[in-house]
């Protein structure tokens, strides 16, 4: 009888014991994972303010300012001719 | 050999009757008593702790490490028809401070954080001089200074994330986009318009937090954020660039007071620009308020002048009382009903319907305008969406002014067929329009992009009218029209000037509104396009001023939409270089 309480004791010990250790790897894991959905969410936010440089960079404004006084490109006609021949030959 | 043996003498040791112990009953039970009432007590307190006050224990030892969080959610985005960024929300940091804590930084340090929030050092020291628990020092500063100011760990100084709004389009679509205040809520154009669905709910979850403030577990019930849905409008942002680029270069030109331009597809009645001048920055709104906030063409009506007439033309062709060559007397070029006299500006003699278009008589629509009953004149201006509002669901969209038809006198039918005496926004104007550019049906408008198609409209005219009704359009446009700078190289267009005079305390004043709304292009109409240009001081007529805005817009959109030529290539040449852009 002694023998059997001995062993049922040992093995509570032993499953005690392996829900520590799990519930510490659990914590572990689930840490990892909240860094990482951090550093996800860190990452949407940058891909956000990227949208946002490159739309500031590409605003028609700027193309257009650029396309005509650094380019030296022109406007065409409806037909696909120069409009105004004065700027034309660019560099 | 010595033999040791007990002593003899006496008792033995356990039964000496010195060591007898002579316990006396009541003691024992004492001491047993005693011994279970503190027991007792134990068992009492234990059951008190347990059971009774359990909850609030429970509640004190989850608030050593259970933490509510609150998930932020971000505001949905507003994007053009091809996805091009219009209004985008990004964190920002906010820096707070707790007075009492942050007086007791060091000089240098409130040097440093002074300079880190481009303030004196003066000014912080008046923030949190201030006798509160607590107090912005500065809202939305980029994350970068948030994290450099963090790693200064300063005391009392604290942050907090914040979304911030921006607009990369800047003025360009500022009056359509509008603008959020600083916590989130729209306060104009479609910020405001859409707020319940742009804004985001956050979410929030109970967690176990580890000393070094790791979250380690999630207990509890967790309510994911929602993020704000992303907008999609019908606004094409290169046509909006064009309209709103050639609006304010005609109102330079002409030194005018302010100006609006409507472009909207004709076959699913999108909004594919609405430009206004003057405008506004929405990335930076200090000291903003008054005229440059209006969005007038919506909020704003005012008399249309003579871009109604084709409408009058259209209904009398409708009715069959006339058809496009029938002769109008218009000489001597004025006319008095009711004591009133209307006149033209220049006397035309006899023309035809489609002449009184293309030269802008006003006998002459009056004239037309006077075979009609009052009703019937009234339930063409009403079908046309005149004293409505145009339902975009925009803040503070205006549905003019359209008087019951009882109380008409032939006066007011007269002067109401070339657009005085009723009132009108831009909007409105075009979407009148819309009847010319699809087979007769006035086309719902729309701010955000139509999926279903066909969209359809109330018939008002029928196919044949519509087409007779382009031509006329068409020969405005035309040299001896009143607007031929409103061509287009290469395609075909159409439409009509007009000239109002304002109304200021109840009378017309020598101030203009010049107006031109067209259809492009004739064949096969895939755009319409209102421009209006309010108190033009260098010229006036509706033609001359809105009409090479109207062009330049017209070409561009066409082009950008790749809408094939529909001109001979002659036009185009004749044309060319004479309006480079």
């Amino acid at each position: 009888m002694l023998r059997f309480n001995m062993s049922l004791l040992l093995i509570l010990v032993v499953c005690a014991l392996a829900l520590v250790t799990s519930q510490h790897r659990a914590r572990k894991l689930f840490q990892e994972l909240e860094q990482d959905q951090e550093r996800a969410r860190q990452f949407e936010v940058e891909y956000g303010q990227l949208q946002l440089e490159m739309s500031t960079w590409a605003t028609h404004a700027r193309i257009e300012k650029i396309a005509r006084d650094r380019l030296r490109m022109i406007q065409p006609d409806a037909a696909g001719r120069p409009l105004a021949l004065k700027t034309a030959g660019g560099r | 050999m010595v033999v040791r043996r007990r002593p003899q003498r006496g008792h033995r040791y356990t039964e000496s009757p010195v060591l007898e112990l002579a316990l006396q009953g009541w003691r024992s039970r004492m001491v047993g008593l005693l011994l279970m009432a503190a027991l007792f007590a134990l068992i009492i307190r234990a059951f008190y702790l347990q059971v009774i006050q359990n909850d609030f224990l429970q509640e004190k030892g989850d608030s050593r490490y259970r933490r509510d969080i609150e998930v932020s959610a971000s505001r949905g985005r507003i994007v053009d028809r091809h996805g091009d960024m219009l209004a985008v929300s990004t964190p920002m940091q906010s820096i707070w401070a707790i007075p009492a804590d942050a007086r007791t930084m060091t000089a240098t340090q409130k040097q440093q954080l002074a300079g880190m929030l481009e303030m004196t050092a003066r000014e912080l020291d008046g923030r949190i001089a201030a006798d509160k628990n607590f107090v912005y020092l500065r809202r939305q500063v980029s994350p970068e200074s948030g994290e450099r100011i963090a790693a200064l760990k300063l005391p009392g100084i604290h942050q907090e994330k914040e979304y911030r709004r921006f607009y990369p389009a800047g003025d360009m679509t500022a009056h359509i986009v509008g603008f959020t205040g600083v916590d989130d809520k729209g306060l104009e154009g479609v910020e405001l318009a859409f707020q319940q669905s742009l804004l985001g709910r956050p979410g929030n979850r109970t967690v176990i937090r580890d000393r070094r403030g790791n979250i380690v577990e999630d207990v509890g019930a967790m309510r994911p954020p929602q993020d704000g849905k992303d907008i999609r409008l019908a606004l094409d942002s290169k046509i909006q660039y064009l309209a709103y680029s050639q609006l304010k270069a005609t109102v330079d030109a002409h030194r005018a007071k302010a100006g609006g331009a409507v472009v909207i597809d004709a076959r699913s009645g999108e909004i594919l620009a609405l430009a206004n001048w003057p405008a506004y920055n929405p990335n930076n709104r200090q000291n903003l308020s008054g005229a440059p906030l209006r969005n007038r063409a919506i909020t704003d009506a005012f008399e249309p002048g003579s871009v109604l007439k084709p409408f009058i033309a259209a209904l009398a062709l409708e009715q069959g009382k006339l058809t496009i060559n029938t002769p109008i007397h218009t000489e001597p070029g004025r006319m008095t009903l009711n004591g009133a006299t209307i006149t033209d500006p220049y006397p035309h003699g006899v023309l035809t319907v489609a002449g009184v278009i293309q030269k802008s008589s006003n006998i002459g629509s009056a004239k037309i305008a006077l075979g009609f009953s009052p009703r019937e004149m009234w339930e063409l201006y009403d079908k046309l969406g005149f004293g409505q509002t145009p339902s975009l669901g925009f803040p503070g969209e205006i549905g003019g002014r359209l008087r019951p038809w009882k109380s008409w006198r032939p006066i007011e039918q007269a002067t109401m067929s070339y657009g005085h005496g009723i009132s009108v926004s831009l909007i409105q104007l075009a979407r009148a329009y819309t009847v010319f550019a699809n087979d007769g049906e006035v086309m719902p408008l729309s701010l955000l992009q139509v999926d279903e198609m066909p969209v359809r409209g109330e018939r008002v005219f029928s196919p044949q009218t519509v087409r007779e009704t382009r031509l006329m359009l068409e020969m405005v446009v035309q040299p001896g029209g009143t607007a031929p700078r409103a061509r287009v190289a290469g395609y075909r267009v159409g439409g009509k000037s007009g000239t109002a005079y304002k109304i200021e305390d109840g009378a017309y004043a020598r101030k203009y509104v010049a107006s031109f709304v067209g259809v492009a292009p004739i064949s096969d109409p895939r755009l319409v396009i209102a421009v209006m240009i309010d108190e033009p001081s260098l010229g006036h007529y509706g033609g001359d001023v809105a009409g090479p805005a109207f062009s330049r817009i017209a070409a561009g959109a066409l082009r950008s939409l790749g809408v094939p030529l529909d001109a001979p290539l002659q036009l185009a040449a004749a044309d060319s270089g004479k309006e480079p852009l």
